[in-house]
């Protein structure tokens, strides 16, 4: 039996069977900066997203500032901000810009990058049974094509005429005329110019992850025995890599319209008094190009938290992941969905009624496979024996914000409802709960649980209990009433309401919010510097499998080097799920079938 | 100072979390990490069942606290916006089901299955029975609100009806523009190449329809009870006609028309009275992201009755005579004389 499982190994991973030795000389740039292990790479990707997430969040409780306390002035700003925020009061511009930023760096440098980059890159080669990823180079040039876009966009920060300011989607004409808006100056060719390599990193991550997936899995490591965030991460690199090329289009020729004079998006356009010769583009065509991959990134974004949570619900309830079969089948479902519901961002823009009905019809479509995510679920914990590790405290709240966040998703792709909701609060409200705040925590979920495989050192739990309380608590005093704003009619992206006698009722509950959002940001600066702190101070893990978990990833030492596994790699022999089963608490995969077992069960 | 003493609070804030959690972990260790860990359990599980129950309460206390500031109480203020009102509840009904069950069980079994001495877990790997029941109710339950949304998505997106009152809106960083077609029904051409100088439109006067179209800026006035047909174009960027009383919105694109139309059923003067609001008006806001002002890109739509908006409207001026001012009758001295004959003969004749 060893012999087979050695000659696999050998037979996959003659590229770097010296590597996992690990004895031979590593430099600190080839170790911490250049390295191609997959775990130091993923590491990397979650440090970066955790960099961004502290500017990308600031920059909300900035722009909150100026929601919830639209008359007061706070000097500091202007200390900082200089011209941007004269007399302490943050320039409408800027606020713009502070918007944009906001939403493009959680999007895209947190929420996909930060997040599947890191849990792609860390779980997938354990959990599957690889020494690597297939392509380490190639993965350790995804995090830099990733870095250097961090490089530009935060470089577009301190441009003069500011960063990019018409919305993380970038719709033209507003960010194709330098005209029309100071941000749509040099500062949007910068951030096309990093989306674009953000892209590249993307594609080269993807591709890497579903050629492991599909190719390197150990012996007995069937698809169907495969852990269900191998499964979200995999359906999450195919949309990946299907839909960021097309925004890769987009951005090239929104590039060409801004410096080269063509007109893909432009036309019949007047602007401060100048006839535009642009003629015959379409502004709506960027849309469809934006939104073709601007819808598959939300579940870019959700889909390993949804992963995760499953991993970890199973794992913490001490039962089965209920129905693997369906958990798997509605990944699928998700992932080909919603390649077919880009249009419903686009309801209001004059689409064609039938084809906006189309739409409709497969954008409700997804509360079907939702629903069958969110009812196992609960039927997971039910009758389970629950245990409130951080990670699995943030897998139930994430849940509980997927359902809240999911079931005003009903409204908004019905279009009917949508002529009314669309691009006011009630929207903010709906995909902040539902894909930033719950993508969130998985994210943290999965960082809570993986940590001591990581770094083979725990967070603390007194500071991880506090943060979990304060966050869900305050998500839903920031969220929650929104929807309220937005069955006012409300429009979001506006800097004040003051003047408008539909909209001004609300003065007190945006300062309210604002108020919750720094608590809550604090609390977020509390987990970074529990997260640092444990790296060199926490308690150390004593167990290889502190959890009683059944995956691949707790089968290697507790500080596993570059190839994961000192020995040969594991054979499997049964699903990631089988706690409780046979009076077992709980048997890893690499237990052989007992006597009378009857193997894979689903 | 003041931010001094708020960032000093904030730090002192954290040092003493991060004490106590340093002290916990020590704690911890003493008393026995097993004991501590199902101390923790007991702790996190209450909270939860805690968090159901302040958490139901607050949704219902944030319900008593701002349903009234939204539009619903108020109800549509146009005819087909009551379709969208009525299929709004009918979500809510549906959705709020889902949410209460779902929520309730996801925080009442995470109490009650919580881990305790001598209870294992029961093996659970899947039913096939349960696993269709809650895949073909919800599809079920969804096609029914796809088919009546959609019924009111077509009836709202379809042709306005022919007697359909047509205004010209026209978005602009940042403001609103408004053509009426005048007494011929039929608004003139543009190209947008002539725009320039007083004609901010680009209006074609060679068409001869053009010369009795008025255009007003920021605030427009329709008749109540009488469909409106508005033609929806933008300048420079995307902007959006927002008209949240009458559940509508429309993208104002450049280079591409699009329409939306509504029967206003409340005039302004009613709404003011009706919302209990002296200041009331409806208000057409801009909800596509177009620039700086894009907050401030406010219109302003009067609602009055029909004697009223006629009269509104005979006193505007076309904009072809406050362009041309030669060819303005009024401007016109023999004309002039002409009218001031024709008024003197009505006189008369009337007096006869």
């Amino acid at each position: 039996m060893s012999s087979v499982a050695t000659l696999h190994g050998a037979d996959v991973h003659t590229g770097h069977d010296d590597a996992h030795h690990g004895h031979h000389h590593e430099t600190f740039i080839s170790k911490y900066v250049f390295s191609q292990d997959h775990k130091m790479i993923a590491k990397q990707f979650l440090v970066t997203g955790i960099i961004w997430a502290i500017i990308g969040g600031m920059f909300s409780v900035i722009f909150r500032l100026q929601l919830g306390y639209p008359d007061a002035t706070f000097p500091i700003l202007e200390d900082f901000f200089g011209h941007w925020a004269k007399g302490g009061r943050i320039e409408p511009e800027f606020y713009y810009a502070l918007v944009t930023m906001h939403g493009t760096i959680l999007v895209f440098f947190v929420l996909t990058a930060g997040l599947s980059g890191t849990f792609a890159n860390f779980l997938i080669p354990l959990q599957v049974g690889a020494r690597d990823m297939a392509s380490p180079m190639l993965n350790m040039l995804s995090y830099w094509f990733f870095f250097t876009a961090s490089i530009v966009m935060f470089s577009s920060l301190f441009v003069q005429t500011g960063p990019a300011s018409g919305g993380w989607t970038i719709y033209p004409p507003l960010s194709a005329l330098g005209d029309a808006s100071s941000g749509s100056k040099i500062g949007m060719d910068l951030w096309l110019v990093s989306m674009a390599l953000f892209i590249v990193s993307s594609l080269l991550g993807g591709l890497n992850y579903i050629s492991t997936i599909l190719n390197l899995r150990t012996k007995g490591m069937s698809m169907t025995r495969l852990p269900l965030t191998v499964w979200s991460l995999f359906f999450t690199a195919v949309l990946g890599v299907l839909s960021f090329p097309v925004l890769l289009s987009g951005a090239i020729l929104l590039l060409f319209d801004r410096n080269m004079g063509t007109s893909f998006f432009l036309s019949d356009i007047v602007i401060n008094g100048k006839i535009l010769p642009n003629e015959g583009g379409s502004a709506i065509l960027f849309q469809h190009l934006f939104w073709f991959l601007g819808h598959p990134e939300v579940y870019i974004i959700l889909l390993p938290a949804m992963g995760m949570s499953s991993e970890i619900i199973s794992v913490n309830s001490r039962k089965p992941i209920f129905g693997y079969m369906a958990m798997v089948g509605s990944l699928f479902a998700i992932a080909i969905l919603a390649f077919l519901v880009w249009a419903h961002h686009m309801f209001v823009t004059g689409l064609n009624p039938f084809l906006g009905s189309v739409f409709v019809l497969l954008t409700l479509l997804i509360a079907v496979p939702s629903a069958i995510k969110v009812f196992n679920w609960l039927t997971t914990l039910w009758r389970g024996s629950i245990r409130f590790t951080p990670g699995m405290l943030f897998a139930i709240g994430f849940v509980s914000l997927f359902i809240s966040g999911g079931l005003t998703g009903i409204f908004l792709g019905n279009s009917g409802l949508d002529l009314h909701l669309h691009d006011t609060y009630f929207v903010i409200a709906h995909f902040h709960i539902v894909m930033g705040v719950a993508s969130f925590f998985g994210m943290f979920a999965g960082v809570y649980h993986w940590y001591p495989k990581m770094f083979g050192r725990y967070l603390n739990n007194t500071m991880a209990y506090i943060h979990f309380w304060v966050t869900i608590i305050g998500a839903y005093l920031i969220f929650w009433p929104m929807h309220y704003e937005g069955l006012a009619g409300m429009p979001r992206r506006y800097y004040d309401y003051s003047n408008w006698q539909s909209f001004k009722q609300f003065g007190g509950l945006n300062e309210f919010i604002s108020f919750v959002a720094m608590i809550v940001f604090a609390t977020q600066l509390l987990f970074v510097f529990n997260f640092f702190y444990s790296m060199f101070k926490g308690r150390k893990v004593t167990s290889s499998n502190p959890w009683g978990a059944n995956t691949l990833e707790w089968t290697t030492p507790i500080n596993p080097g570059h190839g994961n596994w000192p020995g040969e790699i594991p054979e499997v022999y049964r699903g990631a799920y089988d706690y409780a089963k046979d009076g077992r608490e709980f048997t890893p995969q690499n237990t052989p079938l007992g006597e009378n077992e009857s193997g894979d069960h689903h | 100072m003041k931010e001094f003493l708020l960032v000093a609070l904030g730090a002192l804030v954290f040092v003493v979390v991060f004490q106590i959690a340093k002290a916990s972990e020590y704690v911890s260790v003493l008393k026995g990490e097993e004991k501590t860990r199902r101390q923790n359990n007991r702790i996190n599980a209450f909270l939860l069942l805690g968090f159901l129950v302040f958490g139901l309460i607050g949704v219902w206390y944030c319900n008593d606290l701002y349903y009234g500031k939204t539009l619903l109480p108020q109800g549509s203020a146009s005819v087909e916006g009551e379709g969208w009102d009525w299929m709004f509840y009918l979500t809510i009904i549906c959705t709020g089901l889902v949410f209460f069950i779902t929520q309730i069980g996801l925080f009442w079994f995470s109490y009650k299955y919580q881990e305790q001495d001598g209870k294992k877990a029961y093996y659970f790997a899947h039913s096939t029975k349960l696993e269709l029941l809650w895949t073909t109710v919800p599809a079920i339950v969804l096609c029914v609100l796809v088919a009546l949304g959609l019924r009111h998505w077509f009836k709202v997106t379809g042709d306005a009806p022919k007697d359909a009152i047509v205004v010209e809106v026209t978005g602009h960083q940042f403001g609103w523009e408004f053509r009426y077609p005048g007494a011929d029904k039929v608004l003139g051409r543009k190209d947008y190449k002539l725009t320039g100088g007083a004609n901010s439109l680009g209006v074609d006067f060679n068409d001869e329809a053009s010369h009795d179209d008025i255009h007003v800026s920021q605030t427009m006035h329709i008749p109540v009870g009488v469909p409106v047909k508005m033609v929806i174009g933008a300048q420079d960027v995307i902007h959006d006609v927002g008209l949240p009383h009458f559940r509508l919105k429309m993208d104002a694109v450049p280079g591409i028309p699009t329409t939306q139309w509504f029967t206003p059923k409340y005039t302004t003067e009613e709404m003011k009275t009706r919302t209990g609001n002296p200041d009331f008006e409806y208000e057409i806001s801009c909800d596509q992201m177009c620039g700086k002002g894009h907050f401030s890109m406010r219109g302003v739509i009067i609602v009055e009755t029909m004697a009223e908006y006629k009269k509104w409207l005979a006193q505007q001026k076309p904009e072809y005579y406050t362009i041309y001012k030669d060819k303005d009758p009024d401007n016109q001295k023999p004309a002039t004389g002409d009218t001031t004959a024709m008024k003197i003969s009505q006189v008369v004749n009337e007096k006869k």
